[in-house]
């Protein structure tokens, strides 16, 4: 009978603790001024900024040098998701590995699944490499839905920032007319800027490159560039001796002297094969603060242009 | 007690699914319909506009021209009521399997070598069959389900629904799940850095002889939030009830016996790279001795990774510890039985890792007997989703004996596995 006694007061105790804790009340507390944006990459806070301006406060949780494939779901980021008004993603299937155990965990019913303030920035772009036969783990670390690594074309940042623009102004009636402006101000940056890029890039169109992953496809589109191979063999797999004097080989037929690295890959294998074949290893950046200066969507094109010139200037 | 557990669940339950309702499914549709066909409006005039302006683009290349060029996704519409074709319902469409759950199986074959006559592992077995369906249920809530198909039968390892979107910031589960407590308690097999789980766990959270999968899990209900703390620290509280039944912990003679399992965590992000995770947790239930007879059980535990992120897939670096304290109430006396493991990994390399773990543990029901046991431990990972390990394994055991065991594993994962948590 006492131990009964016992372990209904444990229970109401824990009753009492639960209703303590309500009573605190949510720990979000709504921003009347600024939009708390949180987003699964860099880029797509710097997308959100653009179009946000000071109406908003974007961040990101995974780093511009980081594999965005390969986030841990750490703890602290529930401290930021739970805060959020609206989550931004990549999609696809990119973040497949590390955001959803983040979503159901924050105890934020704004940013869940379906929910108004969950935003998947996909279904605005244009995704390339959507698979038209059976996929298979065969094929890698394959994404079954298309290429995830649409933001490196600038259209699709544009179509990006009108999406979000007005999920903004859905968010935010009163001032819709701010974000609209602040996109068509964004939009038409964009537009005197990729003449700029095109003008740069025009003398490489068709160059042929080999990459690390198959991060590019929407940037090779975009500027020309005519992508051989890969060091991967297949997605997400590392690569093999075999596959790699297979590769060599492929170079030397077709010439190619320029081999795209991404930061977070490690850069002993890619030079390797460019001692092997004559090519120069460039680390291009994917994402928006890949490296110190580039701390906007403009200046991520700026560097990676200027730094592909600069490689096929020398591979002349 | 009845009346009390049903409060609670009606305390988490009911204002979450009242609040929860609010928001009309059917206009959020028609709002995202709407926005998209916004979307593509102004998509095709822009396309318009540029198709004039700008020079063409150069042809891309072969492996780019194989892929579509663009995303086709046409929304999901009803069939209209004055359409010429009969709506087919339930019909063989590809869309129906859209609503399936995910489905993911992973096999987890072990062998032993050596001799070992106190806790023998079986020369090889496919020791689990780990099947997982898991899915969005509804606005409301999702629900995942692990069901362990070993070599004597089957078992829904866990079966939870989950509601994430309960008002101040409560998660709470139902169904059956592993126990908050400690860490590894919560691992499933296929998540743990070896290939068995440490010794402490065995003699101290009900381990026998007949089960692999050791550990308190148990139907019941559970409840977490996030807690006020200072800038940096993140502090969250878990409460759950149980219906006292886990392995040879925890028995339930009748259904006031519940049992329930309490556990706070802290943690903190040091860089970038390294950060340190403490807990503490406490478990109480009934033991096989009768309703009489309390078990409780005090845990802490440590968890310290380094993961540089410019190289995230290539080095890191875990090391935790638990301690774990059991009190189990016996006819005679109370044995007060004490255990830990240490443990620690690095990863050599994208596909390499080596760890190493000490453990030492007294026995739940005699605490004047102890083992202990040390391990290497190798593993390989060919890609995301097979892994090779090896387990050089030491165990000094109470009765005198010492065994020298190889343990290895293969890993093998089919299908969508939805990632764990942290």
């Amino acid at each position: 009978m006492t131990r009964r006694f016992e372990g209904n007061r444990f229970v109401a105790l824990l009753l009492i603790l639960a209703l303590a804790l309500a009573a605190v009340g949510p720990l979000q507390t709504q921003a009347a001024s600024k939009l708390k944006i949180v987003t699964s990459t860099a880029d797509l806070a710097a997308l959100a900024a653009e179009v946000g301006g000071d109406r908003i406060e974007a961040e990101s949780i995974a780093r511009g040098y980081q594999d965005p494939h390969f986030v841990e779901a750490k703890p602290s980021f529930l401290l930021k998701l739970r805060r959020a008004d609206l989550l931004i993603l990549v999609g696809l299937q990119l973040e497949i590995g590390w955001l959803p155990p983040l979503i159901t965990q924050c105890g934020n019913p704004r940013i869940q699944v379906g929910a108004s303030g969950y935003f998947d920035a996909s279904q605005y772009a244009e995704i390339l490499e959507i698979p038209t036969q059976v996929v298979t783990r065969a094929m890698g670390d394959v994404h079954p839905f298309g290429n995830p690594h649409y933001w490196l074309d600038p259209e699709n940042g544009r179509r990006v920032a009108r999406g979000l623009a007005m999920k903004l102004a859905e968010m935010r009636p009163e001032d819709a007319a701010y974000f609209d402006q602040r996109f068509q101000a964004f939009s038409q940056r964009i537009a005197d800027a990729e003449k700029a890029w095109d003008e740069k890039m025009k003398a490489y169109r068709g160059i042929k490159v080999v990459t690390y992953h198959r991060s590019w496809p929407n940037l090779a589109r975009r500027f020309g560039l005519n992508v051989v191979g890969y060091v991967e063999p297949r997605a997400g797999i590392p690569p093999s001796p075999a596959h790699l004097v297979e590769l060599i080989a492929l170079m030397k037929r077709e010439n190619v002297k320029v081999i795209l690295v991404e930061p977070y890959f490690d850069l002993k294998t890619p030079q390797s094969v460019g001692q092997q074949t004559g090519a120069q290893v460039v680390v291009l950046l994917p994402s928006v603060g890949g490296e110190k200066e580039v701390t906007d969507y403009f200046k991520l094109f700026d560097y990676d242009v200027n730094l592909l010139v600069r490689a096929f200037q020398a591979a002349r | 007690m009845r009346t009390l557990v049903a409060l609670l669940c009606g305390i988490f339950l009911v204002p979450g699914i009242a609040t929860a309702q609010a928001p009309d499914p059917v206009q959020d549709q028609i709002k995202k319909l709407e926005e998209r066909v916004r979307v593509l409006e102004a998509e095709v005039q822009s396309l318009k506009a540029a198709q004039a302006a700008t020079p063409p683009v150069a042809q891309p290349s072969e492996s780019i021209m194989a892929t579509p060029p663009a995303a086709s996704q046409a929304p999901i519409t009803a069939p209209s009521p004055g359409g010429t074709q009969l709506p087919v319902y339930g019909g063989p469409s590809a869309m129906a399997k859209v609503f399936n759950p995910d489905i993911g199986v992973i096999g987890n074959f072990i062998g032993a070598t050596g001799r070992n006559r106190i806790n023998p592992l079986r020369s090889l077995s496919l020791q689990e069959s780990e099947v997982s369906l898991q899915a969005i249920v509804d606005p409301y809530a999702r629900a995942d389900f692990f069901l362990a198909f070993g070599e004597e039968g089957v078992e829904v390892e866990e079966g939870y629904v989950t509601f994430p979107a309960l008002p101040g910031g409560f998660v709470a589960k139902v169904g059956k799940m592993r126990a908050a407590f400690g860490r590894v308690n919560t691992f499933h097999n296929h998540t743990l850095p070896w290939v068995d789980r440490p010794l402490a766990t065995f003699n101290l959270l009900g381990g026998s002889l007949e089960e692999a999968d050791v550990g308190i899990k148990d139907a019941g209900l559970s409840v977490s939030r996030i807690l006020p703390s200072a800038a940096g620290i993140f502090l969250e509280t878990t409460g759950e009830v149980y219906r006292g039944d886990s392995g040879t912990l925890f028995h339930s003679s009748r259904r006031s016996d519940i049992s329930v399992v309490g556990h706070l965590k802290a943690y903190r992000d040091f860089t970038e790279s390294t950060n340190v995770e403490l807990g503490g947790s406490y478990a109480r239930g009934h033991n096989d001795l009768g309703s009489a007879f309390l078990t409780n059980l005090y845990g802490v535990d440590a968890t310290l990774r380094w993961r540089p992120l410019r190289r995230a897939i290539y080095h890191s670096f875990a090391a935790r510890t638990e301690l774990f304290w059991s009190r189990r109430e016996e006819v005679a006396n109370t044995q007060r039985a004490f255990g830990f493991f240490g443990s620690a990994e690095y990863q050599l390399g994208r596909r390499w890792f080596l760890g190493g773990r000490y453990d030492w543990s007294e026995r739940a029901r005699n605490a004047t007997e102890h083992d202990s046991s040390g391990s290497f431990v190798l593993t390989y990972w060919p890609s995301e989703f097979s892994q090779i390990r090896g387990q050089l394994r030491r165990t000094r055991y109470a009765e005198g004996q010492t065994a020298n065991e190889l343990l290895f594993q293969f890993l093998f994962t089919v299908g969508a596995h939805g990632a764990h948590p942290f």
